[in-house]
């Protein structure tokens, strides 16, 4: 026997059977597109702080008012501006208010706001931009103008005006703030009604080797649908932050009831003469909610980009 | 470009059209007008009132006169300081938000794209990192809280900054500072992102195959097409900008427009609200239609830029 | 013939997500001087990391050169440093790419882009290097040049861009063009045109082409030679009559279904059913073991060595065994 044949023994040349070829098949499982943007962001350590961070926020805005001895409007004056202790832990403010409560109060009104805006927007956008799409033509470019005039109208200047005239509420700050808050979204529904409209295209493109179900699984879900879902996780902090800077002028939420916004308003004065307890708090969750959703927003990016998948 | 920037002036006056008549519309529908009914204004108030819009006449008349007087920038007068028009109020205090404004402006995009861009080509690299965590930090505290900390630190701990009005360019520090920097941190993350997506195109790979050096290709390639997405920006960054002085102003003290516009909502100043917000969105608006028509003079594709939505 | 062009051994990794993509996975080849070499292949199979290896402008990180030996005439590219390789890259070596319509810069004018790679390595006054621009959209049959030179990239159609990149690449007169599916984004009487013109071009300036390709119609007409890549492989490699008309490896054979003339002209290949291996974790074996009618026990288990047939006629498939043989001798496949 030649040396070589011995590396290679003769019985292993015969023809395999079709199952055992099937089942030497050594191939990644091929996962789905959500899996893989799931997998993908699950890697992304920073998204995954983010995710973690919103989940303790929302757990503390549902459980923090149930577990508090305290009421959310008890006024309480003669334990005015205690610092942060056993009894009060974040301390109470200059109605002697426990901030706790008051802050996981306030969360419940900032997330409720900021998820009803983006909600609101989604389901308009869809509905205008799915239509302005799905129609195109004349439809379509009607719509679009009439979107490009409203998106060059100021969006705060609108909802100062509005909440100037209607009383600012729980619903007419969310009004106002989904007035013309839905075009950005109708703009890129749009646009990716458009895409799913060129996808015969897609299928003529001459990549061969290429299934249609696999170009719709591969191509047209991540194309069209990222884009929506990266929009939707923004617009909940943009809805949050725009309705502290509408409590900084006096048209958020009114006293005694509260959101995040209008307690780190209303406590800018305490930090000048030492109660940083009041604003702190507000602030530091207004803040690391802007930042969790942001960095959330951002790994979903790169998630369902499909550019970047592979 | 001649039949774009005609659309685009166009549609600039649609938008314009529109707002002022929301606020007409909104004027007449105050519940308890101010314009009819009288909490406390005095006779001559309500003289200029009536002349300034027309309440003698039908609404359709009303309307006209209305439009026409904002056509001739005649914005009314105010409830709550007599002898003062919004004309007034605007002479004295928009300079200065204006100056206010462009500061703010510069100092974002000179600082915003230059972190950007280093970020960019150290891309993963530590002072990436650095720069998009602050920059994430930077869009995620509200400016009322970041201007109270920096006039806490700055100013009253360290004394190293005046803490408030706006006599000289060391005043403007702070309040410079506070209001750039959430565009400055936009501007970092978009100009990082352009430039990154930039560097991946086709014709930069192709510049390689030349030979060219990397500097040039950032420079001549790079840099012009990263920068472009960063000017469609500007005007959305002018709105926030113009709205964030209304935070800036009240909190440093500065006796612009912004100031006046915050007094005037707390007051309930319906005509000073109403002519303060169509001027400043007429203002912003005609700023939108001049970037774009700076982002068209600067890109030579001007006619698929619509198209490509990229 | 003088080789101008060695690759030995070539092996690129990607790290991602995922983990190590072996894109590339011990490529040998090599070019002569004149001759168009067509690398074929599925999409993934890592026709383009090669080529880009070959002017070392493979993106890293992610991407590393692990193996090999590129030489071109006598320099180790390998060996160079960036800089060095600058020097070689746009001037000896040049390259075109798929899409002329993203493969060049939006917002120069194309004179620009077509004198600065002239600029930066040529000693040369700026009327010269219009003089030369001028000459080249000539050569790739651009009407006007003169006013065309003023114009940016969307102001011409697809296959003139194409024209354009062309012209770029050729304008510091390269030895060797590689031409990364130069005709794939374009359509059938574009690209028809535009193979004429690389004939011409070689006619002409006696250029040596890689020329990358999803197309067999492309590869009869203009190719010298042909080396079909699977999985990061190169395995098979002969003169274009030996792969058209004695295709030895069973996926070149089924490339060829469809296309079984030389003379056919426009012809995709056909899918083959199943997919390439995952690059993650390539089989040890043979990688078209799962998707070939002829596998064999030793095809799952050890990948078989180079078997050269002719001169230039190489293949790497366990048919070529003498045992093979006898099995197929002895039994049908079904
Ligand atoms: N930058 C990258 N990062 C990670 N993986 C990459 C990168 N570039 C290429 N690859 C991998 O290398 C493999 C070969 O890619 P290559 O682009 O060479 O394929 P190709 O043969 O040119 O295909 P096509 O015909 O589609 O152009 C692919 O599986 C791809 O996933
Ligand atoms: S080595 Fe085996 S599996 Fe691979 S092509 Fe040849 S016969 Fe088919
Ligand atoms: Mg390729």
């Amino acid at each position: 026997m030649k040396p070589e044949n011995k590396q290679v023994p003769n019985e292993w040349f015969r023809w395999t059977e079709k199952d055992v070829k099937a089942a030497e098949v050594v191939s990644r499982p091929s996962l789905s597109y959500w899996s893989d943007a799931w997998y993908r962001l699950i890697k992304n350590k920073l998204a995954m702080l983010g995710m973690f961070f919103l989940v303790i926020v929302v757990f503390l805005a549902i459980f923090g008012p149930i577990i508090s001895p305290y009421e959310v409007t008890k006024m309480d004056q003669p334990n005015q501006f205690h610092p942060p202790s056993k009894d009060h832990w974040f301390g109470t403010d200059q109605h002697g208010r426990d901030v706790f409560t008051r802050t996981w109060y306030g969360a419940r009104v900032s997330l409720f706001v900021g998820l009803m805006a983006a909600l609101i927007d989604f389901c308009i956008g869809i509905i205008y931009g799915g239509i302005a799409g799905y129609k195109g033509g004349r439809v379509d470019n009607i719509m679009m103008r009439i979107v490009e005039v409203l998106y060059g109208i100021p969006y705060l200047l609108v909802v100062i005006l509005l909440l100037v005239i209607m009383e600012p509420s729980l619903t007419t700050i969310i009004i106002a703030l989904t007035v013309t808050g839905w075009v950005g979204m109708a703009r890129i529904v749009r646009g990716q009604v458009l895409q799913i409209k060129n996808y015969e295209f897609v299928l003529a493109s001459k990549s061969f080797g290429t299934n249609t179900s696999r170009i719709i699984r591969r191509n047209l879900i991540p194309n069209t649908m990222g884009p929506i879902i990266v929009q939707l996780t923004l617009t909940v902090p943009s809805a949050i932050f725009a309705e502290a800077f509408l409590s900084f002028l006096g048209l958020g939420i009114q006293s005694p009831y509260a959101s995040w916004g209008t307690m780190a308003s209303d406590s800018l004065g305490a930090i000048l003469s030492g109660h940083w307890w009041t604003l702190f708090f507000p602030a530091f969750f207004i803040s690391f909610t802007m930042f969790a959703f942001n960095v959330l927003g951002d790994g979903l990016q790169d998630a369902l980009d499909p550019k970047l998948r592979k | 470009m001649l039949r774009y920037i005609l659309k685009r002036f166009l549609t600039m006056i649609v938008t314009i059209w529109i707002i002022v008549t929301i606020t007409f519309v909104l004027m007449i529908s105050i519940p308890g007008s101010p314009l009819n009914e009288e909490r406390g204004t005095s006779e001559s108030v309500q003289r200029n009132l009536e002349s300034y819009y027309n309440l003698d006449q039908p609404y359709h008349i009303q309307y006209i006169l209305y439009l026409k007087s904002i056509v001739t920038l005649d914005f009314g007068p105010s409830i709550k300081q007599p002898n003062q028009t919004v004309n007034d109020l605007l002479g004295q205090g928009f300079p200065i938000s204006f100056e206010l404004g462009m500061v703010t402006i510069l100092v974002a995009l000179l600082s915003g794209v230059t972190l950007g861009i280093i970020a960019a080509l150290k891309h993963n690299g530590f002072i990436d990192y650095m720069a998009m965590s602050v920059a994430v930090l930077g869009i995620s505290i509200p400016n009322f809280v970041l201007s109270t900390l920096l006039i806490q630190q700055l100013a009253v701990n360290l004394n190293l900054l005046p803490p408030a009005t706006w006599a000289s360019p060391l005043h403007m520090v702070l309040p410079v500072a506070a209001l750039a920097t959430g565009p400055m941190a936009i501007i970092a993350r978009l100009t990082r992102s352009t430039m990154l997506e930039v560097l991946t195109q086709d014709y930069i790979k192709m510049a390689r195959a030349k030979g060219l050096s990397p500097w040039k290709i950032v420079i001549k390639h790079a840099l012009k097409n990263a920068l472009m997405p960063v000017i469609t920006i500007i005007g959305t960054l002018l709105a926030g900008i113009l709205t964030g002085t209304f935070v800036i102003e009240k909190i440093f003290a500065i006796p612009g427009m912004g100031r006046y516009f915050v007094e005037s909502i707390n007051q309930r100043d319906y005509p000073v609200i109403m002519g303060t917000t169509v001027f400043y969105s007429v203002f912003l608006v005609v700023m939108l239609f001049l970037v774009d028509i700076i982002y068209g003079l600067l890109d030579p594709r001007i006619k698929l830029h619509k198209k490509e939505g990229e | 013939m003088e080789k101008i062009l060695e690759v030995k051994d070539l092996h690129v990794h990607f790290s991602t997500y995922g983990g190590i993509v072996q894109a590339v996975r011990g490529v040998s080849f090599h070019l002569y001087k004149g001759e168009t070499l067509a690398i074929v292949g599925e999409s993934g199979c890592g026709k383009s990391v090669t080529s880009n290896a070959i002017m070392k402008l493979i993106p890293s990180p992610p991407g590393r050169l692990v193996r090999g030996k590129i030489q071109f005439h006598d320099k180790q590219l390998t060996e160079l440093s960036e800089k060095e390789m600058r020097s070689i890259r746009g001037v000896d070596i040049s390259m075109i790419f798929q899409d002329p319509m993203t493969a060049l810069n939006p917002t120069l004018t194309i004179g620009t882009q077509l004198m600065e790679g002239l600029k930066q390595h040529k000693k040369i006054s700026s009327l010269e290097a219009r003089e030369k621009a001028l000459e080249m959209l000539e050569l790739v049959g651009i009407p006007n040049p003169d006013e065309r030179l003023k114009q940016y990239p969307h102001q011409f159609s697809g296959g003139m861009r194409q024209r354009i990149v062309i012209a770029i690449a050729l304008i510091c007169e390269p030895e060797l063009l590689i031409a990364d599916e130069p005709t794939t984004a374009l359509d059938v009487t574009i690209q028809a045109q535009i193979l004429e013109l690389f004939e011409k071009i070689q006619r002409e300036t006696g250029v040596s082409i890689i020329l990358i390709t999803h197309d067999l119609g492309v590869v009869a007409k203009v190719a010298d030679r042909v080396a079909v890549m699977y999985a990061g492989k190169l395995i098979e490699e002969g003169d274009k009559r030996e792969i058209f008309y004695h295709p030895q490896h069973p996926y070149t054979k089924g490339l060829l279904k469809s296309v079984p003339r030389l003379d056919a002209t426009e012809a995709e290949l056909t899918p083959i059913d199943g997919t390439p291996p995952d690059l993650f974790s390539p089989p040890k074996g043979c990688p078209f073991a799962p998707r070939c009618p002829m596998a064999m026990e030793v095809c799952l288990r050890k990948y078989p060595k180079t078997k050269s047939l002719t001169t230039t006629h190489k293949v790497d498939c366990w048919l070529q065994d003498k045992r093979a043989k006898k099995l197929l001798a002895s039994s049908s496949r079904k």
